[in-house]
């Protein structure tokens, strides 16, 4: 939908001349100290696809403003091509990229932006007011809009009535109000109070599940860009060091710089169960009986074992103690089977597993939308993967003692 | 070394400018008589209790109420010292360089604010208007006007505009940078970003200027009484040539009066239109 090609932005007198060097491969500190240019974003490649969140996350001055301004020429880009669905904005004439401005790419800014002359509802018109839109008309699409940011009772307001997260909203509701296909957040919620953040991320996310808006956000969270992000660019000395999903990231970081970022990343917001479970033991309810169950413990070193039917489905749990009991007195497994197996789905973040593991008896269980088991959940696995070892998850074993 | 032949190279600039521009200076002389002869003529009509009372009102209805009493025993004051007509002379003055100075100032201002060679060239030009003595603009304003009301305008207007274009330029740059890219990345033109973000959000800041415009015009306008400017300088100029220190007291009373009116009022204005916007 977006593609960027070796964007590149250098400020100074005559920017032009850095750009050979930045192709010759000298750094942005080279540069300056040769030719007082400053390099502003070096040679930025990427692609946004259709309906994806594509956050671009950087510390200041990694030239991520620079970059995300340079998408709607707010700065003129020194060298390189942006193009939307084909058509290269950058070689846009002033009437043409008036136009891509007024249709197809809104913005949200850090500190809202709001026009504090206007009342909220105006503020959110402001963009179809600019098109010539007929009042009545435009009065109309800033209520809907103000709707979807869940505003709809503060249009005659004023913007210094509102909190900051309301204020947010209303930037949002003007955004949207154009009907953009591009939504481009400049640091929008970085003003915000991490609670207020956190719902902002949620809502954002649950918007562009139902209006399905190609977002470009900038930020320099990493827990944020993680939250929101379907892909991440992550951004250092103008130059994009490493695209891929938050777990990419995560997991792979791709050098040392982006490593020590993702150090002291929350990951217990990050990480889920699929990625800190190992692989169950299991035994099939028709094929043995408590006798074979105490062996498959003792074989694998394990005190639990679940209890699963030929398709795998999780029908319980059963304890090292109960399986003995169960031998000498001729129990049959259904009998001493605990069926009330905490569960959780693989997409659970590990922040929601903690008070679960903390607080149950017996291993808590992995399983799909069909109660299909798919993996086990050691405590030990949950503190291990928090302390940044998450290295091989096959050893198997349902170990919670 | 021989003395500097300033003098006579501004006198040769006034005569050539005298010889080939006269027919400018007729069209603005057209322009400031007529319109400081709407100006009186509205201000004469009024009757001076009603104009009293009308401005009282007008001072009770913006500031509160010690203000709207100043307002009405201030302007009696005046017409109890027969003074009236002089200040209804004055007034007519003053509106006319303020509203001159407002036309030309703002675009002035504007223009610098969207310009930084157009600023580069009119601060050295703004500080020079406003410190050269005041009287000096008299004698050419002489020269191509003559006596009258109309060079006493034009030294007022040119004493008095600097405030306003430089609180014009100073009130537009502080626009938050935010605010203006806003509207740059919703697709504004450039007039569209003027009217509809940086104008009304500088507003505060012009109106300021504005202020302290009329405020200079004023006193510029007493001045000018020296030039035959009619109004409450031709009471006070009169009043010092001839020694008479109760007169003089009295018409620079009336002065005052007028003074912290003006002022006043204007600053009200300003403060209600901010209130208005919240």
């Amino acid at each position: 939908m977006i593609e960027v090609k070796e964007l590149t932005k250098i400020f100074g007198t005559n920017p032009e001349r850095g750009v050979p060097l930045l192709r010759k491969g000298m750094s942005k500190q080279q540069i300056f100290k040769e030719t007082k240019l400053t390099v502003g974003v070096n040679r930025a490649s990427f692609t946004v696809n259709e309906g994806e969140i594509f956050v671009i996350m950087g510390l200041s001055g990694s030239g991520k403003s620079t970059l995300i301004r340079m998408l709607n020429r707010l700065i003129e880009p020194t060298s390189g091509h942006i193009l939307i669905r084909g058509e290269d904005i950058v070689a846009m004439n002033d009437e043409r990229l008036r136009q891509l401005r007024r249709k197809q790419m809104s913005m949200v800014f850090q500190k809202f932006a709001l026009l504090p002359h206007k009342t909220v509802a105006e503020n959110v018109e402001f963009g179809l007011e600019i098109q010539g839109v007929p009042k009545s008309v435009r009065r109309n699409k800033a209520r809907e809009s103000l709707q979807l940011v869940g505003l709809a009772d503060w249009e005659d307001s004023y913007p210094d009535q509102l909190s900051g997260g309301m204020q947010q909203r209303v930037g949002l509701a003007r955004a949207l109000a154009n009907d953009p296909d591009v939504l481009l957040m400049d640091e929008a919620f970085s003003a915000l109070d991490p609670l207020i953040r956190k719902d902002l991320q949620e809502e954002l996310r649950e918007l562009q599940e139902k209006l399905k808006k190609t977002i470009i956000f900038i930020t320099h969270d990493l827990n944020e860009a993680l939250r929101i992000g379907d892909r991440i660019a992550l951004m250092k000395d103008g130059s994009i060091v490493q695209i891929g999903t938050p777990e990419e990231i995560m997991i792979r970081p791709a050098d040392e710089y982006v490593e020590k970022f993702v150090e002291d990343v929350d990951l217990s917001r990050v990480l889920t169960a699929a990625h800190i479970m190992r692989r169950p033991e299991a035994i099939t309810l028709d094929r043995g009986g408590p006798r074979v169950a105490l062996q498959l413990m003792r074989d694998n070193g394990i005190s639990n074992l679940f209890v699963v039917d030929k398709a795998r489905t999780l029908l319980g749990v059963l304890t090292a103690d109960d399986a003995s009991q169960a031998v000498k007195e001729g129990k049959r497994l259904e009998e001493i089977m605990i069926r009330d197996v905490p569960c959780v789905t693989p997409d659970t973040l590990l922040n929601d597993l903690f008070e679960l593991v903390g607080t149950t008896r017996v291993p808590v269980a992995v399983v799909n939308e069909e109660r299909r088991l798919k993996g086990v959940i050691v405590r030990g696995a949950v503190l291990g993967a928090l302390a940044g070892s998450l290295r091989s998850n096959d050893e198997g074993g349902a170990d919670i003692r | 070394m021989s003395k500097l032949p300033i003098a006579s190279i501004v006198e040769s600039v006034v005569d050539w400018l005298e010889e080939y521009c006269a027919f400018l200076f007729d069209f603005l002389a057209l322009i400031i008589e007529g319109t400081v002869d709407v100006f009186s003529a509205v201000f004469h009509f009024i009757p001076p209790l009603l104009l009293a009372v009308l401005l009282a009102a007008l001072a009770y209805r913006l500031g509160r109420w010690p203000l709207g009493v100043f307002a009405l025993a201030g302007l009696l004051l005046i017409q109890n010292l027969e003074l009236w007509d002089g200040m209804i002379d004055t007034l007519a003055l003053v509106m006319t360089s303020a509203v001159l100075s407002i036309v030309f100032g703002l675009p002035v201002g504007i223009l610098c604010a969207k310009r930084p060679s157009v600023s580069n060239v009119m601060t050295p030009m703004l500080d020079f208007m406003q410190t050269m003595p005041a009287f000096v603009y008299l004698i050419p304003a002489v020269a191509f006007f003559g006596l009258g009301v109309v060079p006493g305008v034009i030294a007022s207007v040119i004493f008095s505009v600097p405030p306003t274009i430089r609180l014009t330029n100073l009130g537009i740059r502080q626009v938050p940078a935010e605010l203006t890219e806003a509207a740059d990345s919703f697709g504004s033109t450039a007039g569209q970003k003027l009217f509809k973000v940086q104008l009304p959000l500088a507003m505060p800041t012009i109106m300021a200027g504005i202020n302290q415009t009329i405020m200079l015009s004023l006193s510029m306008v007493v001045i000018a009484a020296m030039i035959g400017a009619q109004g409450l300088g031709t009471e006070v100029y009169r009043a010092v040539t001839q020694l008479k220190i109760g007169e003089g007291f009295e018409a620079g009373l009336a002065v005052v009066i007028v003074a912290i009116l003006l002022d006043r009022l204007t600053q009200k204005a300003i403060k209600t239109r901010g209130k208005s916007s919240k």
